[in-house]
């Protein structure tokens, strides 16, 4: 982490909780963590760690019950947790952007392409009309889409869910944001256009020096995309590093398990392992370890929350029995 | 676009073929108008010749016929009590009913919408819920007698507005006369059009807090936001846009409502117009009247439906979409 | 939406789990009366009208005099306001109308024939709009094809005026007003339950009940309509709330009852001519226990409609 340039983000703390009429549900519960501009940051996790909740959180856009209850979201250095919804708004989709989930579902059905771009510009920029939406048709470009002139002038629904979700990062892109959170914007999408998807992001922030923080639960779309990565877990970051290291030398017996159970090809014939039991509710989390149910390597230690340390520069992991190097990949044996 | 359009209006003629044998049947068949018409005291022959003139004597398909082919020509029949063009009673007073319905229906959009609204988006606040309880209130209300209350406190007791009529200070716009264009017009409209408007509004006002509920959890509206829109932007159009088709669908078919549920509030508030005439004519067993009216309704409810079907495709891109595929 | 797809962690779920958790063996009637009960206004609504059906159903027995007594009934009390001494020296609470009857009386006797016709109208249109809905979606085809467009037809034409226009032609009394009232619901409990029972129809059940060669009327009564119970409840509710507000409407407008049974409408209807000359009370304080019946009668219709639906439901 060790880094001369300010980071394009740094998110330290953070716990976002949301007040149910049944209890307090701590969707993000300490998470911490840092992009470098140009740099590619994997937020990996199953469905209920965070991961998305986190993302809304950096654009300020948690609805409620839910709200920022802890920590700092700092912004090339500015804290944007406590900015006013003045600023934020100013904030978002010029510096920050963000692409949602479904693609069937981000665009407004009763608003034409074009309404929905040339806003997002002059929303940020007192530009014409007419400049705006040639903006808007050399970005539909940019993304891949033909006959982008032709486009602007449909409805949502006149187009396919990858070219939607393409319309949906081609708006991301508009004002040239030094930060988008993505998140899982290709999950929905079939296997081809994940690909072209994928490769057409990665070129975008690379010629713009865009940091990017790729929300997913599929390990193997950060292995080929990201820098780092930041394996969420109950609202938890439980495992950071780069790419590599996570990958190869996971620690955290979570990650191990993440890893074990995506089909790779230097395993054939082995059975893919999986992690036993569920995700725990995040209401009334039981203290201690939350993984500690799940967990091979959980004894009693593992009733107090574990700490976070530092097997390595640039490391960290939330455990108390994180694996060596050595132990590398054990568990799928 | 026009494809679309003439196949609903062929759809439209058949509806107003089907209705005028329905009320045709319903008003001429049932009972026997021949009780009114001829005096007690007439003899036999007297009484056959009436009967031969009105064309009672004819098989029912024929008085049917005859009455398409007058009705095609204009001609639903004279009035027993007038002695006039029974359309011709109608389509007189057909303009105060209008303009009464028109001027309702506004209350309730430009009131209801924004209110329903509202409460749509912060359900939980007491505003919201005063706003959700006055909706049930309105449902519940008897029209007539919240009238009546009106007239009771805004013209007996506190004596700022005429308890009953129609203003006749007419102004006449593109052949359309009017009273929206003196004060005396407004001050005689305001409180059968608040009356009238009631029901609407309250039906507005859940309609579009409804809608508000859905819309404002799509990710679409999430989306809008996530671009840095303004929050004006994303309620007034990335939201309202999204409200106003249920909205403008159910109004539309509901003008045809308001105009026939004027009968209650012109007969409350002494105002001119075809409801009052048809409690008369009801009253005086005018037939001819009573179907002339039910003809016009009729006529409104489909043209009105036209509209709709119209504006929904303009609102809404998925629907004509749909029509040219099948 | 999208942070609870990622958080599917029972935010909503949770309290039904900690309802069942405290009312020991949970029945589907349990839940429900838990449920309904969340609602104080819905709760405060059932009690009136529970008051109200009492009141109704005592009638004569309360009431301060008979208003129809004309024994009793002196023109000379006509127009007192309210609190004043009749000429027997009791007091009318909330004064004597235009023939010098007593308000709170003539209110009382006017609720039951409200209520009678509402209530009455509203059970015979059930059993007609069911009967009807039922076959409809059980035969389908030409039945159903036939029984719809009906409705179809009908429900396109404000309820007033279908009601107008056959009073037009049949004339007062009692029994055309609910002659007329029940024409103007019947098609709602059709359409209702024709939804319901073709969603029904498709469940396993009443094709098992069908292949075991139950007799149509067995798997129609037995099968279909206890599954269907909920939004014909629902509809009822409301129906009879909307039934008496028309009645009233109609009875106004001359067209209802006769002057001889007068409901509540007929009393505001009586007091209307009064108005100008400033004595409220004829019109007010029918339409207060009107209003009162209606919202009440529409509380408790909108809370069954929360707690009923299954789209509601936690």
């Amino acid at each position: 982490m060790a880094s001369d340039t300010t980071p394009t983000l740094e998110v330290r703390n953070l716990r976002t909780h949301f007040f149910t009429k049944a209890g307090v549900v701590k969707a993000v519960d300490d998470v911490s963590f840092a992009v470098q501009p140009g740099k590619v940051m994997g937020l990996v996790g199953e469905s209920g760690s965070g991961k998305t909740v986190t993302g809304f959180s950096i654009l300020g856009l948690v609805d409620a019950p839910g709200r920022v209850v802890a920590g700092e979201i700092l912004y090339k250095g500015e804290n944007i947790a406590s900015a006013t919804e003045d600023r934020m708004r100013r904030l978002r989709g010029r510096e920050i952007a963000m692409i949602f989930q479904d693609p069937m579902m981000t665009l407004n059905p009763v608003l034409r392409v074009d309404t929905q771009m040339v806003e997002a510009i002059q929303a940020h920029h007192s530009v014409s009309h007419q400049e705006a939406w040639q903006r808007s048709r050399d970005a539909l470009g940019r993304v891949g889409i033909p006959s982008p002139e032709e486009r602007l002038r449909a409805y949502p629904h006149q187009f396919s869910g990858g070219m939607r979700q393409r319309v949906a990062i081609a708006i991301a892109m508009l004002n040239r944001p030094d930060l988008i959170v993505a998140d899982e914007p290709t999950t929905a999408l079939d296997v081809t256009i994940q690909g072209q998807i994928l490769y057409e992001v990665q070129k975008l922030c690379e010629e713009t020096g865009t940091a990017l923080i790729w929300i997913t639960h599929d390990l193997s779309v950060v292995a080929g995309l990201a820098d780092e990565i930041c394996v969420m877990y109950a609202g938890r970051v439980v495992e950071h590093g780069t790419v590599d290291e996570v990958l190869d030398r996971p620690a955290h017996p979570y990650t191990r398990g993440l890893i074990g159970s995506v089909p790779s090809r230097n395993r054939r014939g082995q059975p893919l392992t999986q992690i036993p039991g569920m995700t725990p509710s995040l209401l009334n989390l039981e203290p201690g370890c939350p993984f500690k149910t799940r967990c091979p390597d959980a004894d009693a230690a593992c009733d107090v929350e574990p700490a976070i340390t530092h097997p390595a520069v640039g490391r960290d992991v939330r455990c108390h029995h994180p694996a060596t190097a050595d132990a590398k990949l054990q568990v799928t044996a | 676009m026009s494809v679309f359009i003439i196949r609903r209006l062929m759809q439209a003629m058949l509806v107003v073929l089907v209705m005028s044998f329905l009320v045709f049947a319903g008003v001429y068949v049932v009972g026997d108008p021949t009780q009114i018409l001829v005096a007690d005291d007439a003899d036999q022959a007297e009484r056959a010749r009436v009967i031969a003139e009105l064309g009672l004597d004819q098989p029912f398909h024929v008085q049917y016929l005859q009455f398409l082919g007058g009705a095609l020509s204009g001609n639903l029949g004279e009035s027993f009590r007038f002695n006039e063009p029974a359309l011709q009673l109608i389509l007189e007073r057909l303009p105060a009913t209008l303009e009464l319905a028109f001027v309702a229906l506004a209350i309730a959009v430009f009131f209801g919408i924004p209110l329903g609204t509202w409460a749509g988006l912060r359900p939980e606040s007491p505003v919201a819920k005063t706003i959700m309880t006055g909706s049930i209130l309105g449902f519940s209300l008897p029209t007539f007698w919240v009238g009546i209350m009106m007239i009771l406190l805004f013209a007996v007791i506190l004596g700022w507005l005429p308890s009953t009529g129609r203003s006749d200070e007419i102004t006449y716009v593109l052949g359309f006369p009017t009273t929206l264009f003196s004060l005396d017009g407004w001050a005689h409209i305001l409180m059968p059009a608040v009356n009238l408007a009631l029901f609407k509004l309250s039906l507005v006002i859940r309609l579009s807090r409804a809608g508000a509920r859905e819309v404002v959890h799509q990710d679409y509206i999430k989306f809008a936001r996530a671009k840095g829109l303004s929050e004006s932007r994303v309620i007034l159009v990335h939201v309202m846009k999204n409200i106003l088709i249920p909205v403008v669908t159910v109004l539309g078919l509901e003008f045809g409502g308001l105009v026939a549920f004027s009968v209650v509030t012109e007969t409350v508030f002494a105002w001119p117009g075809i409801g009052k005439l048809l409690i008369e004519s009801i009253s005086f067993l005018d037939r001819p009247v009573i179907v002339a009216y039910l003809m016009i309704i009729v006529l409104i409810f489909v043209f009105l439906n036209l509209i709709v079907d119209i504006a929904y495709s303009i609102l809404d891109p998925r629907v004509r979409l749909q029509d040219m595929k099948s | 939406m999208t942070a609870l797809q990622d958080d599917p962690t029972l935010p909503n779920r949770a309290p039904a789990a900690a309802a069942s958790a405290d009312s020991g063996v949970e029945t589907p009637f349990r839940r429900f009366v838990s449920d309904y009960r969340e609602s104080s206004v819905a709760v405060v609504g059932t009690l009136v009208v529970a008051l109200i059906a009492l009141i109704a159903l005592l009638g004569p027995l309360i009431a301060p005099t008979d208003p129809y007594d004309l024994a009793t009934v002196s023109i000379m009390d006509s127009r007192l306001a309210p609190g004043e001494a009749m000429m027997d020296g009791r007091p009318a609470w909330l004064g004597t109308d235009g023939l010098g009857r007593d308000m709170l009386s003539a209110m009382i006797y006017g609720l039951r024939i409200s209520l009678g016709v509402g209530i009455g109208s509203g059970a015979i249109a059930m059993l007609i709009g069911c009967s009807l809905g039922l076959a409809a979606a059980y035969y389908g085809g030409r039945v159903d094809t036939l029984i719809m467009r009906v409705v179809d037809i009908q429900l396109s034409f404000p309820a007033i005026l279908v009601a107008l226009i056959l009073l037009a032609v049949l004339g007062k009394g009692i029994d055309k007003i609910i002659v007329a009232l029940v024409a103007v619901q019947w098609a709602y409990y059709a359409r209702t339950i024709r939804g319901s029972a073709l969603v029904e129809r498709r469940k396993e059940y009443v094709e098992a009940a069908a292949s075991l060669s139950l007799g149509d009327r067995r798997v129609l009564f037995r099968h279909l309509l206890p599954n269907c119970l909920a939004p014909i409840i629902v509809v009822g509710t409301v129906q009879t709330a909307h039934a008496i507000s028309l009645e009233a409407t109609l009875s106004f407008l001359g067209l209802g009852l006769p002057q001889t049974e007068p409901s509540l409408g007929l009393l505001i209807s009586n007091g209307f001519e009064y108005i100008m000359s400033g004595s409220y009370w004829i019109s007010t304080f029918p339409g207060i226990a009107l209003l009162v019946t209606i919202v009440s009668i529409n509380l408790v219709g909108d809370r069954l409609r929360d707690v009923l639906n299954p789209r509601l439901q936690r």
